[in-house]
């Protein structure tokens, strides 16, 4: 009996470190690119150079964060890259062409961003029309809207906002973080709180684990899938925020394929796009991998920046087989 | 067939849809559907839809098999720009630009690499067993990588006649690319709905294991159907760097799998696999084709192209979509004759 009690507990134990594996994998690959790094170029070893990563990556941080949510029930949201996009424009001409205070722009942005996601979320689920279409769709749309607003870019001049980007924050050490990253770091925790801590994300698990199972439990299928597009199309206009105080200007071409990159992300960090597993950190050691890729490239200095495109689909590749294996023992 | 049926039929929409848009543009420009021969060429809006259209459709008809086997090739847009790129290097480095022999290797070779890379995908999905969107996803990213690693980043321009026939050149009057895809049409047409073929890739789309219980090879189908999906992205590459003779690894067939998606699910084929229709592919790239023309002709400003496009995507898949027609008709129909629309489901449930 007592035996029995204790073998289910050691499987249960190795159960949950097989769970974390592909996270544990992703920050041991994170730790050797660091480590690379640091013994081939000079002053690569710095904190400074994590947090540059960080300030790089704030925005594509923020949007993998939504992805996650999405890719967790089962779904995909190909209109984040355009989302962003829709931003940048919106809040540029607002504040540079119709002088509105940044107070007003930011609130109407995020909520444009969260109408787009929550109608997304309503035809996937009451019309039954598949994700990656209705997407496509709203990726059609808000480039659309783009274009239709304008087709250069519009810089941003308005001071509070500039004042905003160029906020350095002071650690100690010399180093130093931006505005965006206090903001991009904030989402990951509130957004790490509501995936393990709240109903809300319990429910996200389990619609991705079987929708079937859980409709047939009594849980709110329609609410959490519409919210899960919703969260993604907040995070995505949050996303567009950042990156217009990153280049300082909105554009219509701006994250031309940024979905891809969260995607990606959010592959690299573990969790499975058929959904039901993963975890938020897992994501954002995969934003991490993605800009330690880049940093590494200008580093090395020789190599083209399509080289870029070609180790992550690499990565990827990697990753990928290392979920398969995994799996396919538990079965 | 009375009228019901013909609404009820799959390819009622997208045909309802492409007459519309043609009709549109006969209203604003009369002479739309005229076509003359001028100097052995024909010519006319509805030649120019054909051969603007003709990559789309040939990426599309492999979209559809693939689709009809419940996958999904996200790199067909990758594999268009290497094919494009490895074709136009091979073409430059040529002493004679104008010997058939030469265009012929380049061909023969950037055909035989799409080929290889479908075989990958394929071994990656079938022999593997990845999530398809995943599997081709990493060919994706990595693809445009690797077509910018052969034209080193550069616009390859070539200036080569027999390499221009392909996407460029007319043939018996005809555009040769229409020729080329019409060609590959009947082919798929014929191994598919004359031979046991399309049968079997339907039974692997809608029940791996059933037909594998069955004794369908799905895995050997499965990857010959990457194979094949990548070969029309390969010509269709070809098509597209021969009609501008250059090659341009970041910005070739960029979206034209999204393109070819949305062709396929406008033609009525579901992207759960087990089902196919490639008239209705055709139909579904002509729609798409027809609206970005339309769009010039009509003069409505190009930057809304896209947001045309988002509604005319939300509208055809609204229209599809039976829990869409349930709702909206529902609601039409349930005040006057309510008891026949609830009494039909409640006789169905003992049989």
């Amino acid at each position: 009996m007592s035996s029995d009690v204790l073998t289910a507990g050691r499987s249960a134990a190795l159960r949950d470190r097989q769970r974390y594996l592909p996270v544990l994998v992703t920050a041991g690959l994170l730790v050797a690119m660091f480590t690379v790094g640091g013994l081939r170029y000079e002053a690569f070893a710095s904190g400074q150079i994590v947090l540059n990563v960080f300030i790089d990556n704030a925005f594509l941080l923020v949007l993998a964060v939504g992805m996650t949510f999405v890719i967790l029930t089962g779904g995909i949201d190909l209109s984040v890259g355009a989302v962003v996009a829709l931003s940048t424009m919106v809040t540029a001409t607002l504040m540079t062409d119709h002088g509105w205070s940044p107070l007003a722009v930011v609130p109407l942005v995020l909520l444009i961003g969260s109408v787009l996601g929550l109608a997304m979320g309503c035809m996937i689920h009451y019309f039954e029309i598949q994700p990656f279409i209705v997407t496509l769709a709203g990726m059609f749309l808000a480039r659309g809207l783009c274009y239709v607003i304008g087709t250069d870019s519009i810089p941003i001049t308005e001071e509070t906002y500039t004042a905003v980007a160029q906020t350095q924050i002071s650690l100690p050490g010399e180093m130093h973080l931006s505005v965006s990253v206090v903001i991009a770091l904030a989402v990951v925790l509130f957004a790490a709180y509501m995936l393990h801590y709240t109903r809300l994300g319990r429910n996200v698990y389990a619609i991705g684990g079987s929708e079937q199972s859980a409709l047939l439990m009594g849980l709110p299928v329609a609410r959490t899938k519409i919210a899960v597009y919703t969260i993604s199309g907040f995070c995505s206009a949050l996303g567009g925020v950042l990156f217009s105080l990153y280049t300082l200007s909105g554009y219509g071409l701006n994250a031309l394929g940024m979905e891809l990159d969260a995607i990606a992300a959010v592959v690299i960090g573990g969790t499975l796009l058929t959904g039901g597993s993963g975890y938020l950190l897992g994501t954002v050691l995969g934003v991490l991998v993605l800009g330690l890729i880049q940093t590494i490239i200008s580093f090395e200095g020789t190599l083209s920046p399509w080289w870029t495109k070609i180790f992550i689909g690499l990565l990827l590749f990697v990753f990928i087989l290392l979920q398969r294996l995994i799996t396919a023992r538990r079965s | 067939m009375n009228a019901a049926a013909v609404i009820r039929h799959r390819l009622f929409w997208p045909a309802a849809v492409l007459v519309l848009l043609l009709a549109a543009n006969v209203f604003f420009t009369p002479g739309f559907l005229s076509v003359e021969l001028k100097d052995g060429h024909l010519y006319g809006s509805l030649i120019d839809i054909a051969r603007f259209g003709a990559p789309l459709i040939l990426v599309a008809i492999g979209m559809t098999l693939v689709i009809a086997t419940g996958g999904i090739d996200l790199s067909v847009g990758s594999v268009v720009a290497i094919s494009g790129a490895l074709a136009c290097l091979w073409i430059t480095d040529l002493d004679d630009q104008q010997s058939v022999g030469g265009v012929l290797t380049a061909v023969g070779l950037a055909l035989g690499l799409a080929l290889f890379l479908g075989l990958c995908n394929g071994v990656l999905v079938a022999g593997i067993g990845i999530q398809p969107i995943v599997a081709t996803l990493i060919l994706m990213v990595a693809g445009r990588g690797l077509a910018q690693l052969i034209t080193d980043g550069q616009i390859l321009t070539v200036n080569s006649a027999p390499y221009k026939l392909i996407g460029g050149g007319y043939w018996l009057t005809l555009p040769f690319g229409v020729l080329i895809v019409a060609a590959v049409l009947a082919i798929t047409a014929f191994l598919t709905r004359r031979m046991a073929l399309g049968l079997l890739l339907e039974s692997v789309g809608g029940n791996p294991v059933a037909s594998r219980l069955a004794g369908i090879r799905s895995r050997g189908l499965i990857v010959t159907v990457y194979a094949f999906c990548a070969l029309c992205a390969g010509i269709a590459g070809l098509m597209v760097s021969s009609n501008v003779s250059s090659a341009d690894g970041n910005n070739a067939g960029l979206w034209i799998e999204l393109d070819a998606i949305l062709a396929v699910v406008i033609g009525g084929t579901s992207l759960a696999g087990g089902r196919f229709s490639l008239g209705g592919t055709v139909l579904g790239a002509l729609v798409i084709q027809t609206l970005t023309t339309t769009i010039y002709t009509i003069g409505i400003p190009p930057e809304t192209t896209l947001l045309f496009k988002a509604l005319v995507v939300v509208a055809v898949c609204l229209l599809q979509s039976p829990a869409f027609r349930e709702k909206a008709l529902n609601r039409r129909r349930r005040r006057p004759q309510a008891a026949p629309a609830s009494a039909d489901p409640k006789v169905k449930v003992p049989a």
